[in-house]
C-alpha cells in the first residue's frame, strides 16, 4: 500500500511539473478564494475588536444629555433651548446615582501656534469632566477649581492637536492664540484613537468660564450643549436615565403631551448602535468572501473537468500498459490533494501577509482566526478532490480502448 | 487444446450497440497462436481485425465466446485481474503511438515498470537498456514533440518490449509511417521476435508489411477467411 501511494505521489510530481499552467490555474483558484476570504473575515473581526475597546475607553458608565431629540446625525435640536449651569447642580443634587457630572459648552474656532494654524472645536467644561470621559493626562496637568474660577488663559490639548500644531515641539508651557485669546498649554491628553463618531484626539480644552470670558465674549446662561455624567458603578443606567429625565422635563416646562425636547444617552446605547453598523460591514463582507471561494471552487472545477476530458486519453494509456482502474484514481487523487493543499497553504500565507499589511492601515488589531483559515482550507481541500476525483472516475471505469479512443 | 497454445479463441462474438442498431464486429472467431509467432491480422476495413485484436489484448472484453490465455480463462477475469495480465504479459503499439505527451522518451519507456514497482534506478537502467535496443539512446531526453513520427514509434516500441511482456500487440504500427520508417520498424519488432522469442500479433492492411511475418491471418465480415503460414 506504502509503495502504491510512493508510486502515486512520484507520478503526480513529473505530472504537475508537466503541465505547469494547467497546475498553477487550479492552485490559483484555490489560492483566491481561501486568501481572500480568510483576509475579509478577519479584518471584519478586527474591526469588531477595535469598535468594542473604542467604546470602553469612552468610559463604562457614561451619560450624555443633549438638547433636541434623538442622538447623532438625526437629532431635531434646532430652536430647542441648551442647558444651564443650574440644571447640572440640580442633576447632580437630586438624582441619586450619579457619580459626578461636567457641563459641556463649546465653539470652533481657530488655533495658532507660530506658523502653524488649525481650525477645530474648543471644549469648555469643569475639571470633571476628565475623569467622568476617561481621559488620561500624559503630560503636564489638569486645570484646576482655582483655574476655573479665575478663568485663567488655560488649556489641555489631545494628540491631534499637537500634531497639528507643534508636530514634534514640546507644547507644554508654550502660548498658542485660540481665536481672540492667548493661552497657554498646561497639559496634553492620552491618545484615544478613533471611535466611530470620530477622532477623540481631535480635542482642546479650556476651563468653561475660560471659554465664556476670553473666547465666546458674552455669556447667556442657556449656553450648555451637553452634560456629560458618570454614574456610579452598580446602578441601574435605565433608572437614572428615567430620573434625569423626569427632572428635566419638569425643568424645561413640559407639558405631559409633549415630547421629551431633550434625550439622554448611555455608552451601552452608544455601543449597541456601533455594533449593529459594524456587524452588518462583517456579514457583508463574509459574503462577499464566500462568494469569492464558490467562485475560486467553481474554478478549480472547471479546469479538473477540462483536463480530466484532456485526459481521458492519458488515463486510456495508462490503462492499456497494465495500471489497474484504482491505481489511476490514486494518482487523480493524490494530484488534487496535493494540488489543493498547496494552494490552500499558499492562500493562508497570503492571507496573513494581506492582513499583516491591511490591518494598520485600517486601523484594526490583527489577530490570526484559526477557526477561518481551517474552513477555507477544508473547503477548498474538499473542492478540490471532489471535483478532482469525480470526473477522473468515470474515465477510470472505461474499458482501456474506449479511454483511447476518447477524443 | 494443445498445451503449447499461448492464446485459444473459441466462438468468439462481439455485437456493438443493441437492438435493430446493434452490429457484430465478430461472428464467432475461433483461433489458436502459438508461442513465438510472428502473426500478421489482414483485412479491409471494417473487417474486425482491430477488434479482435483489441479482445485478444485485454483493451476491451468479447460479447461471446471463450478465450483463453496460456489456459487463463480471460472471460471470467474480473477488471483488476485483466489490468494485472495487460502489466505482466502483454505489451502494446498503437498507430496512434499513445505516448504521454511533453514526457521526455526515457520516462514514457519507464511508465510500465512503474506500475510494476520497480525501484527508480532499476527503472531507468532498464528504460535505458530498451532504448538502446530500438535505437535512440541519445534522445531518451527528447519529448515526443521533438521526435519525428518513425522515433515516436521506436519509443512506443520500446515502451512496450522493456517488461520483456510473453505478447507483443501492435495495430497498424507503421501507419502512420513512411516507406523506410516502415522497413525499420519491421526489422525491429522482426528482431525482437527472433531473438527474444516474444509472439507479436499485428493488424496491418498493407501486404508488404505483413511479409515480416510467419503467419497471415485474414478476417473478412467478422470471420477469419484464410489463415496461412507465409512463404
Amino acid at each position: 500500500m506504502f509503495d502504491m501511494f510512493s508510486n502515486a505521489f512520484s507520478i503526480v510530481l513529473k505530472e504537475i511539473r508537466r503541465n505547469l499552467t494547467r497546475a498553477f490555474l487550479t492552485v490559483l483558484g484555490i489560492i483566491i478564494g481561501v486568501s481572500s476570504v480568510i483576509t475579509m473575515v478577519t479584518l471584519g473581526d478586527g474591526t469588531t475588536e477595535a469598535v468594542k475597546s473604542q467604546i470602553s475607553s469612552l468610559g463604562s458608565n457614561l451619560l450624555m444629555v443633549q438638547p433636541g431629540a434623538g442622538f447623532g446625525p438625526r437629532s431635531r435640536s434646532a430652536g430647542v433651548p441648551n442647558f444651564t449651569e443650574s440644571d447640572v447642580d440640580a442633576l447632580l443634587a437630586q438624582v441619586p446615582g450619579i457619580a459626578a457630572a461636567a457641563p459641556v459648552s463649546d465653539t470652533t474656532t481657530s488655533a495658532i501656534y507660530r506658523d502653524n494654524a488649525r481650525k477645530g472645536r474648543v471644549t469648555g467644561t469643569k475639571p470633571e469632566w476628565f475623569q467622568i470621559n476617561n481621559w488620561t493626562l500624559a503630560e503636564g496637568r489638569l486645570f484646576t477649581e482655582e483655574d476655573l474660577t479665575k478663568g485663567s488663559a488655560v488649556c489641555l490639548i489631545g494628540q491631534t492637536v499637537i500634531d497639528d500644531l507643534f508636530g514634534d515641539e514640546d507644547p507644554i508651557g508654550k502660548k498658542i492664540r485660540v481665536g481672540k485669546a492667548s493661552l497657554e498649554v498646561i497639559g496634553t491628553l492620552e491618545e484615544k484613537g478613533q471611535v466611530g463618531m470620530g477622532d477623540q484626539d481631535d480635542t482642546l480644552v479650556v476651563p468653561l468660564t475660560t471659554l465664556r470670558r476670553r473666547l465666546l465674549g458674552q455669556t447667556s446662561a442657556h449656553d450648555i450643549g451637553m452634560i456629560s455624567i458618570s454614574a456610579e458603578e452598580e446602578t441601574d443606567s435605565d433608572w437614572i436615565i428615567e430620573n434625569i429625565e423626569t427632572l428635566l422635563r419638569e425643568r424645561r416646562n413640559l407639558q405631559d403631551n409633549q415630547e421629551n425636547d431633550f434625550s439622554v444617552m448611555d455608552t451601552r446605547q452608544i455601543a449597541e448602535t456601533l455594533s449593529a453598523s459594524t456587524q452588518i460591514m462583517t456579514t457583508l463582507l463574509a459574503t462577499v468572501s464566500g462568494v469569492s471561494l464558490l467562485v475560486g471552487g467553481i474554478g478549480i472545477m472547471n479546469i479538473m473537468l477540462v483536463s480530466v476530458t484532456e485526459r481521458t486519453r492519458e488515463i486510456g494509456i495508462r490503462l492499456a500498459i497494465g495500471a489497474t482502474a484504482r491505481e489511476v484514481l490514486l494518482q487523480f487523487l493524490v494530484e488534487a490533494i496535493t494540488l489543493s493543499s498547496v494552494g490552500g497553504a499558499i492562500g493562508i500565507l497570503l492571507a496573513a501577509g494581506l492582513c499583516a499589511l491591511l490591518a494598520p492601515i485600517i486601523q484594526v488589531a490583527f489577530h490570526f482566526n484559526t477557526q477561518i483559515n481551517l474552513i477555507a482550507f477544508i473547503f477548498s481541500a474538499m473542492v478540490g478532490v471532489v471535483f478532482g476525483f469525480a470526473p477522473a472516475r468515470r474515465a477510470a471505469s472505461l474499458d482501456p480502448i474506449d479511454a483511447l479512443r476518447h477524443e | 487444446m494443445k498445451p503449447q497454445n499461448l492464446i485459444h479463441l473459441a466462438g468468439i462474438h462481439k455485437t456493438y450497440g443493441e437492438g435493430d442498431a446493434a452490429f457484430e464486429a465478430l461472428r464467432g472467431v475461433d483461433l489458436d497462436i502459438n508461442k513465438g509467432e510472428f502473426v500478421a491480422i489482414m483485412g479491409p476495413s471494417g473487417s474486425g481485425k482491430s477488434t479482435l485484436m483489441n479482445l485478444l489484448g485485454c483493451l476491451d472484453r468479447p460479447s461471446a465466446g471463450s478465450y483463453r490465455y496460456e489456459g487463463i480463462k480471460v472471460e471470467t477475469l474480473d477488471k483488476i485481474q485483466r489490468a494485472l495480465l495487460r502489466r505482466y504479459a502483454l505489451g502494446f503499439i498503437f498507430q496512434g503511438f499513445n505516448l504521454l505527451a511533453r514526457t521526455s522518451a526515457v520516462e514514457n519507456v519507464e511508465l510500465p515498470l512503474l506500475y510494476r514497482g520497480i525501484p527508480r534506478r532499476k527503472r531507468r537502467q532498464l528504460a535505458r537498456e530498451a532504448l538502446d535496443t530500438v535505437g535512440l539512446a541519445d534522445k531518451e531526453r527528447n519529448t515526443p514533440g521533438e521526435l519525428s513520427g518513425g522515433q515516436q514509434q521506436r519509443v512506443a516500441i520500446a515502451r512496450a518490449m522493456v517488461t520483456h511482456p510473453s505478447t507483443l500487440f501492435a495495430d497498424e504500427p507503421t501507419g502512420n509511417l513512411d516507406s523506410k520508417t516502415t522497413e525499420e520498424i519491421m526489422q525491429t519488432l522482426t528482431r525482437l521476435n527472433q531473438e527474444q522469442g516474444i509472439t507479436i500479433l499485428m493488424v496491418t492492411h498493407e501486404e508488404d508489411v505483413a511479409c515480416f511475418a510467419s503467419r497471415q491471418i485474414h478476417v473478412l465480415d467478422g470471420l477469419i477467411s484464410h489463415d496461412h503460414p507465409n512463404r
